[in-house]
């Protein structure tokens, strides 16, 4: 596994593509944070990018690595290695360089500025939403075997949970206003990662008073230490089931 | 060594292996011949593990493949087309391939020698030729020394004197007892490598004999003249019968 890793690992340090990405983090976060001095502000500004960029850039990255390195898997297949292995390794490299470059992009300004337990948080959803579109990145790319058709999917993935879902849930909150919708509500959250790593964070940004009554509801919820521990058990659950999906069609795919 | 039983496999709607029962046994060499499409292929993909059967099994040293990766150890396989990962230099995907069978010491790098790779170590994949690339494949399917042999189109895209080569290597492994697959369209080749042949056809296997037996049937000195008697004995068989 661990030879697959570092096979795998620096196949992607040679494309610069993960360079690319750490330095354009970097550069933004750099800075937000001398266009503003409130910490919590550029907090704010990053929560765009989190949500919208990185799920974005995981998603089609790692669809077209994948694709990328199918010789590499092909030429693996036929050596004494377990194909589980094979694909974990892939899905752990690919992960832990996204998270890196996340990490490296982000953390150092973040920290350069004084970490605040806000900006940490954010840092946390960073790393959990870039799993969770790896994870969806690997089934896209399991479920069919044309790049393109793959790419596709992947996009559709980011556009479902990105935009259409909450238009959705806007909608669905809009018709059924008379009725008491809290519970459903969020429960309907659960089901977008995006969703979940947002209100995380707007409600350690101190800012739910603005949601209204919903707001406070989840503050109630999400606010409790329980609420924080339960949503991102879901998170989890975002990275686990999608991986363990692509992972069981991989292990019948013929090659 | 390797025993197919009825294995079944059908993509789609396509029926690529039909009912295909051969044992593959220890110190023969076996040739694979069929028109294009017949499943040859992927038959070896099968036994390779990269293409998984609809129905029936595989055995290697009487152990079944399915969920087993050990046993690849022992095989040797060099693809019809070889895709390797084009970014790396050929002496990186070698180095690689070492790596990974950690557990032989040994290596049989005289491929490497003879088809004088170490002077393109540092060539990258995507710059070679198709007849290059079969080299790499060649010398990576020897490399391990081991016990059974699957080639698949060898001497496709070779330049003849890398063929001679290539066939010399294949002789010499069949002299010290491996089991040697080859498939291929060149019957001359097949004359002198192999002991066995396998025909298939539509994913059916229709011969599976020694080939001095093929020959004495239908009494033709030459593999190719043979098999082309073979198949016209049996499509007048088949006329009648209908």
């Amino acid at each position: 596994m661990n030879r697959i890793i570092k096979y795998v690992f620096y196949d992607m340090l040679r494309t610069r593509f993960i360079v690319l990405y750490t330095a354009l983090l970097f550069v933004s976060t750099f800075a937000m944070f001398q266009i503003d001095s409130d910490a919590d502000k550029v907090v704010m500004s990053l929560l765009n990018i989190v949500l919208m960029v990185i799920p974005l850039i995981s998603i089609v990255f790692t669809t077209i690595h994948f694709y990328n390195s199918y010789e590499f898997i092909e030429l693996m297949l036929a050596q004494p290695i377990d194909r589980k292995v094979i694909f974990i390794g892939e899905y752990l490299a690919v992960v832990s360089s996204l998270c890196i470059a996340f990490l490296i992009g982000c953390g150092i300004p973040i920290f350069l500025h004084g970490a605040s337990f806000t900006a940490l948080t954010l840092l946390f959803c960073g790393v959990i939403l870039t799993m969770g579109f790896v994870s969806l990145a690997f089934l896209a790319s399991v479920l069919t075997r044309d790049k393109a058709k793959a790419i596709g999917i992947a996009l559709l993935f980011w556009f479902y949970f990105s935009l259409i879902y909450d238009g959705f849930l806007l909608w669905f909150v809009y018709a059924f206003s008379d009725y008491p919708l809290e519970k459903i509500t969020l429960t309907l959250i659960a089901l977008n990662p995006v969703d979940l790593a947002r209100v995380i964070m707007l409600l350690q940004l101190d800012i739910s008073a603005l949601m209204g009554y919903t707001g406070a509801f989840y503050k109630d919820f999400f606010g409790s230490s329980l609420g924080v521990v339960l949503s991102t058990v879901v998170l989890c659950l975002w990275i686990i089931i999608p991986f363990s999906i692509s992972l069981r069609i991989f292990s019948k795919k013929d090659l | 060594m390797i025993s197919i039983k009825e294995v079944n496999k059908t993509f789609g709607k396509l029926m690529v292996l039909n009912n295909v029962s051969i044992d593959l046994c220890k110190g023969k060499s076996y040739a694979l011949v069929g028109p294009n499409g017949s499943g040859k292929t992927t038959l070896i993909k099968s036994i390779l593990g990269m293409v998984i059967p609809s129905t029936g099994d595989i055995l290697f040293d009487n152990v079944s493949i399915k969920n087993d990766w050990k046993y690849r150890e022992k095989i040797g396989y060099m693809p019809q087309i070889g895709h390797y990962p084009e970014n790396m230099t050929i002496g990186q995907i070698i180095d690689m391939m070492k790596n990974i069978r950690k557990n032989v010491s040994e290596f049989d790098e005289q491929l490497i020698d003879e088809f004088k790779l170490f002077k393109m170590y540092d060539k990258r994949m995507h710059t070679l030729s198709g007849g290059t690339r079969q080299k790499v494949s060649a010398a990576l399917a020897f490399l391990f020394n081991p016990p059974a042999l699957i080639l698949d189109e060898p001497t496709a895209g070779l330049d003849p004197v890398s063929v001679e080569l290539l066939k010399a290597k294949i002789l010499v492994e069949k002299e010290n007892g491996k089991l040697i697959i080859v498939s291929s369209h060149i019957l001359s080749d097949l004359d002198e490598l192999t002991t066995d042949m396998v025909y298939l056809f539509e994913g059916k296997v229709h011969f599976n004999n020694s080939i001095t037996s093929l020959k004495e049937e239908t009494s033709e000195q030459k593999l190719g003249k043979a098999i082309a008697t073979m198949i016209g004995q049996k499509e007048l068989i088949e006329s009648i019968n209908k």
